[in-house]
């Protein structure tokens, strides 16, 4: 399985093993990460599961979505060009070794 | 506070976002979360969506897992009714027995399906979509079911309908007045998303009341109209609204007036007692501080955010922007601000492609925006009107004026 750090602002890391197909929203959610909230439970409409990818690895995240770029504009903590909607990002083998940063704040 | 009692009434979205913002800010008193349903506290928009349509599961269903409420010495107990609060004592009692003492209640107990008092509305096919129960009962019938009549034309009876129509099953939608969710949005999302329904074999019949449902060997068989018309049905989703759940506050003396009355920052007249979520009616500064009930993830989850901040020390008034989305079949509708009441609107965008947005005036001023397919304009509308800025019509007209440019103007 995939595997993907998550760390927060605090500079707490939480590797998780990601079955392919599940989101990195909803592993997150499932495995107790706490700085993703998700309120709208990964349908692309609230901009609370913003992550930042590390800045080497954008290449091996899927495309980004004209939903997900338009929802990108309303995140509570500023938008970087390494901004993704975690619920966006459906793990894949490609994803393997993924590091991304949970935001100070999604609300 | 150490040692402080937190006890939460209803554990959906409110009820769950207050227990799990008092932990974020470090609240380090008991949370007590009762909720009547016997699961863990789930998210109810995907009912209606992709887990009435089985692409999600139990697990993704839920808020968070167990684990989480252990983790954050969050008291979870499922099927638990509070059957009365104590206000003298500061306890509630248990409808099982026995009491709980709390230093501040929160009341999140939410809303419940209106039932229109119809002849036959206790048949066996009779149906509703509000609870994880009420979705699994729903889900197997959908499976069997060959005609279906949906009752009343709002987000859930539509979204249901994009579902069940999916599924291959004549759906016939029957609403009282001429178009579909006209409670909330203007009359070109209505007209859009009507025709988008038609266009996917939804039949209508608006300005009509459902008079009487009638059953053979106590199961339902046709939904008749007032004009004598019978509609053959064997699911009728029954789908015209809710009720808050305000008696547990009524009977303990406080105000309730189309939901629980409390102040700016959420307080009943009791400082002990606050209401969020659906079954409060609070002082809305989005729309000229008049009470409002909203039924929306979103105000279920400020509410709870606006009421741990005061709970932990850093009251303030909520102020936050009402937003909501609905997805319907592919269409995706999201709605920024409040926009009932608007005088004037302007499209932007193209109705006919399928990706528009409608802003709503009163007086000149923007109320709210509705977008079809269009999340670039919801995401900037926030924006616009979280800060109070305005667009002109003319301006939202004009495909070549950039939204950001509103969000950017000084206050
Ligand atoms: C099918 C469906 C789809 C929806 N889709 C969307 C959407 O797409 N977008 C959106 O923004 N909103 C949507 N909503 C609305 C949203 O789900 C509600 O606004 C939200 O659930 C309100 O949360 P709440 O916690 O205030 O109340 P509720 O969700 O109603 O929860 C209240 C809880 O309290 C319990 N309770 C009540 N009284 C007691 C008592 N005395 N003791 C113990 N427990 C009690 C209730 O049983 C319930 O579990 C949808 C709602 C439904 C039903
Ligand atoms: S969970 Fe809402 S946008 Fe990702």
């Amino acid at each position: 399985m995939p595997r993907v750090t998550y760390i927060d602002i605090a500079g707490n890391e939480k590797t998780l093993d990601i079955p392919v197909g599940t989101s990195v929203m909803q592993a997150a959610v499932l495995n107790g990460v706490d700085g993703i909230v998700a309120e709208c439970g990964g349908s692309c409409m609230c901009a609370t599961c913003h992550v930042y990818v590390r800045d080497d690895q954008l290449a091996m995240t899927p495309p980004m979505a004209e939903d997900e770029d338009a929802m990108l504009e309303g995140t509570a903590s500023p938008r970087r060009p390494n901004s993704r909607l975690s619920c966006q990002l459906v793990v894949s083998p490609e994803m393997d070794g993924l590091v991304v940063y949970t935001p100070e704040t999604q609300t | 506070m150490p040692g402080e009692r937190v006890v939460i009434v209803g554990a959906s979205h409110a009820g769950f976002q207050v227990a799990a913002s008092l932990r974020q800010h470090g609240f380090d008193g008991t949370i007590t979360l009762l909720g009547d349903e016997p699961v863990l506290p789930y998210q109810r928009p995907p009912l209606s969506k992709d887990y009435l349509d089985g692409k999600i599961g139990l697990d993704l269903l839920l808020m968070r897992p167990e684990a989480f409420y252990r983790d954050h010495r969050i008291d979870f107990r499922p099927g638990i009714r509070v059957a009365a609060i104590d206000r003298a004592a500061r306890r509630v009692q248990l409808a099982t027995g026995g009491h709980l003492a709390y230093d501040h209640l929160v009341l999140a107990t939410g809303a419940r399906n209106r039932v229109p008092p119809l002849p036959g509305i206790e048949l066996d096919g009779i149906c509703y979509l509000r609870t994880l129960a009420e979705t699994e009962a729903l889900q197997l019938r959908l499976t069997v079911a060959r005609n279906i009549v949906v009752i009343g034309a709002g987000f859930i009876g539509l979204e249901f309908a994009a579902v069940a129509r999916a599924h291959g099953k004549h759906v016939r939608i029957v609403e009282l007045v001429d178009r579909v969710m006209a409670r909330v949005v203007s009359v070109p999302t209505s007209q859009f998303f009507a025709a988008a329904h038609r266009a996917a074999g939804v039949e209508f019949t608006f300005g009509a009341a459902a008079q009487r449902i009638a059953g053979h060997a106590g199961r339902v068989d046709h939904v008749e109209l007032a004009d004598g018309e019978r509609l053959a049905a064997d699911l009728v989703l029954v789908s015209v609204g809710v009720v808050p759940n305000s008696e547990l506050a009524s009977a303990a003396g406080l105000d309730v007036a189309n939901g629980i009355v409390v102040d700016a920052e959420l307080r009943t007249a009791d400082p002990a007692i606050s209401a969020i979520g659906d079954c409060a009616s609070f002082p809305c500064v989005h729309a000229e501080g008049r009470p409002m009930r909203l039924e929306a993830v979103q105000n279920a989850t400020d509410h709870a955010r606006c009421v741990a901040d005061r709970l932990v020390g850093k009251p303030h008034p909520y102020n936050a922007l009402p937003w909501f989305w609905s997805e319907q079949g592919p269409r995706r509708l999201q709605i920024a601000g409040l926009t009932a009441g608007h005088d004037q609107y302007v499209l932007r965008g193209d109705m006919e492609s399928g990706q528009f947005s409608v802003f709503c005036y009163k007086d000149g001023r923007l109320l709210g925006v509705e977008s079809i397919n269009r999340p670039a304009d919801h995401a900037i509308a926030r924006r616009i009107l979280s800060a109070g800025r305005e667009v002109t019509p003319d301006e939202a007209a004009d495909a070549g004026f950039d939204l950001r440019t509103a969000a950017a103007r000084p206050a």
